[in-house]
């Protein structure tokens, strides 16, 4: 045991304070910003606890060894973090990063929107070879009726069905929408087989109801119902999954040298944009399936519906496809 | 809880390796139930405050309670994560926060993923696939841990030396033999000097049987290294003995008398 410890700590601990008051600084501001005097001055305290931490360690003192371990973590995580101290900017965020991640990781959208499309393709030949498991392939009972009957009974009710309830309806879309397309990133963790259900289980739902509509001859209002929310809707279903499948996808890691857990890390931050991006479009569905999808001809006629659906469809290619495509001034990282 | 698998290992750059201790399943899943009750008991108070809103407006009122629940649901975690070093008010009583997985600052994505994925940790019921998910991983990671790059590690606890009586007042005989003493400093081990004071430390929390045969055992192996004169040992307790012994160990050594030669110190 040689060291004399008293001395030691009254030559060591005001620079263990000083180091805790900067630290102190950096953590309640997460965008603060030292001068370079400042950072120097870290760096050299950082780097002397460092070495009274060896020191302690080596007459193993577990007391002031715990107390230096702790700071010198806290130390650790602010200088070598180099990601994070940017403010996050909304617009920016937008604008570049969301379509610019969108675009990197299109494979994984790509397999959602093939799945999509397969399970669509099944629910259209389940309800021809059996059109009595109409019952079970239809996602909400009020689609069990005839599409003739029904449209009928809502170009005479003239949307007075939802009036005084849309805000309450449009937040219900939202919330639950946004659950399910959480959900359907969150399943990523189940190695893809919670994801791919999801979204191979909206197909058949989905290819069922058109299938019933359009044999009933009711295709323009299925593309005037379906059409203004469902061109955000379904994407933004699709985007989810895309968060889900990269996540199977980094947990499989196949044919990858990149252990696992760097894996995961490396696509934290697309995952987390892509499901925000979906969450964004959902709210946007909500409030068009409350206010306009909802409302029928003679209220909206169907060409409006299907050309505002459209016009939705356009734009929201156009932004993904090229949104962000030229680098604005800075050129760090968002997140 | 010390064994190597429920720590969370960080080796600086600078040489210097150390460990910090994980959040075990129990205490992660109480702070759990408690942000549970904090939630809960958020959406019911602002269902109290709107009711007035929406005994005028009920289509907005509904509305703005919907969005609430799942606002509470979702941002709670997140907001209170990312803001306060990585605790909920139920980790913040339960003494753990979450942080990244290398040592580095934890990020909004971070947090917003493995509180997004929670969802599947907590099918199908009471967080069974989550809490499977901790006892199967190296780092006790729960399926957002892993996702995020995160782990749920035990806060600091530490107080320091200063609060620690080692001698309870009582005048240590032995530090009058300076050599006895420079023999006893040069030959236990620092892992040893660590476990005695550890024993002291930590001495209420035993049985008594357990506190007496520890510091029996520990007296006998000092005693083994340095024989002190009788007359010193023999009215003393087991306890006393390590603490005198402890205390010679980690207290600044006293200046040198004249009549003996031993060097005691190397200040490092």
């Amino acid at each position: 045991m040689i060291l004399d410890l008293e001395r030691f700590l009254a030559r060591e601990r005001p620079k263990w304070d000083e180091l805790d008051t900067a630290l102190r600084r950096y953590e309640t501001d997460r965008f603060y910003r030292p001068s370079f005097e400042e950072s120097t001055r870290f760096f050299d305290l950082y780097q002397h606890c460092t070495a009274a931490l060896g020191r302690l360690q080596e007459i193993a003192q577990p007391e002031l060894s715990q107390y230096l371990e702790d700071l010198v973590a806290r130390a650790y995580a602010q200088i070598h973090s180099v990601h994070g101290r940017s403010r996050f900017r909304p617009f920016d965020w937008l604008t570049q990063t969301l379509p610019q991640v969108f675009r990197r990781q299109w494979r994984a959208f790509v397999a959602a929107g093939l799945l999509l499309l397969f399970g669509c393709s099944t629910g259209v030949v389940l309800l021809s070879i059996d059109p009595a498991a109409k019952s079970v392939l239809m996602p909400f009972p009020h689609l069990l009726n005839d599409p003739n009957a029904r449209v009928k009974q809502e170009e005479k009710d003239k949307g007075k069905r939802l009036n005084g309830h849309q805000v309450a309806f449009s937040a219900y879309l939202m919330t639950h929408n946004i659950s399910v397309a959480f959900l359907s990133m969150a399943a990523g963790m189940t190695f893809g087989v919670g994801t791919i259900l999801m979204i191979f289980a909206n197909g058949v739902d989905l290819g069922a109801v058109c299938a019933d509509y359009i044999q009933a001859g009711q295709g323009t209002f299925l593309a005037g119902w379906l059409l203004p929310h469902g061109v955000f809707e379904i994407p933004a279903l699709l985007i989810a999954s895309q968060a889900g499948l990269l996540l199977a996808g980094a947990l499989i890691g196949w044919h990858s040298r990149v252990p696992r857990i760097d894996r995961l890390r490396l696509i934290a931050g697309d995952v987390f944009t892509l499901s925000m991006c979906a969450a964004l479009m959902l709210v946007w569905a909500g409030i068009v399936e409350s206010f306009i999808s909802q409302y029928h001809a003679p209220v909206l006629p169907y060409s409006f519906k299907i050309g505002f659906g459209f016009v939705e469809l356009a734009l929201l290619i156009w932004f993904f496809a090229r949104a962000g495509s030229k680098p604005r001034g800075s050129t760090s990282r968002l997140l | 809880m010390n064994g190597p698998r429920l720590n969370l290992q960080i080796q600086l750059s600078e040489g210097v390796r150390f460990a910090i201790p994980l959040a075990g399943p129990v205490s992660r899943y109480f702070a759990f139930l408690i942000d549970i009750c904090i939630i809960s008991a958020l959406t019911t108070a602002f269902q109290i405050l709107t009711s007035f809103m929406r005994a005028l407006q009920q289509d907005i009122g509904t509305g703005l309670l919907l969005v609430f629940y799942l606002a509470a649901w979702l941002l709670y975690g997140i907001l209170s994560e990312y803001f306060w070093f990585g605790q909920t008010f139920g980790k913040w009583l339960l003494g753990i926060r979450v942080m990244d997985s290398a040592g580095l600052r934890l990020q909004l994505h971070q947090v917003v993923v493995r509180n997004l994925v929670r969802v599947v940790d907590l099918f199908p019921l009471f967080g069974l696939v989550g809490g499977t998910s901790m006892i199967c991983t190296r780092r006790l990671q729960r399926l957002g841990d892993l996702a995020a790059g995160t782990v749920v590690v035990r806060r600091s606890l530490s107080t320091g030396m200063s609060g620690l009586d080692i001698t309870r007042g009582r005048y240590n005989s032995f530090l009058q033999y300076h050599l006895l003493c420079a023999q006893l400093r040069q030959k236990i081990a620092p892992e040893i000097a660590a476990v005695a004071l550890d024993a002291i430390r930590r001495r209420d929390l035993f049985e008594d049987y357990a506190r007496v045969a520890l510091f029996n055992e520990l007296a006998a192996f000092f005693q083994s290294l340095v024989a002190f004169p009788a007359e010193e040992t023999e009215q003393l307790s087991s306890e006393q003995y390590v603490r005198n012994i402890v205390e010679i160990l980690f207290s600044p050594v006293a200046p040198r008398p004249k009549t003996h030669d031993l060097p005691t110190r190397a200040l490092a």
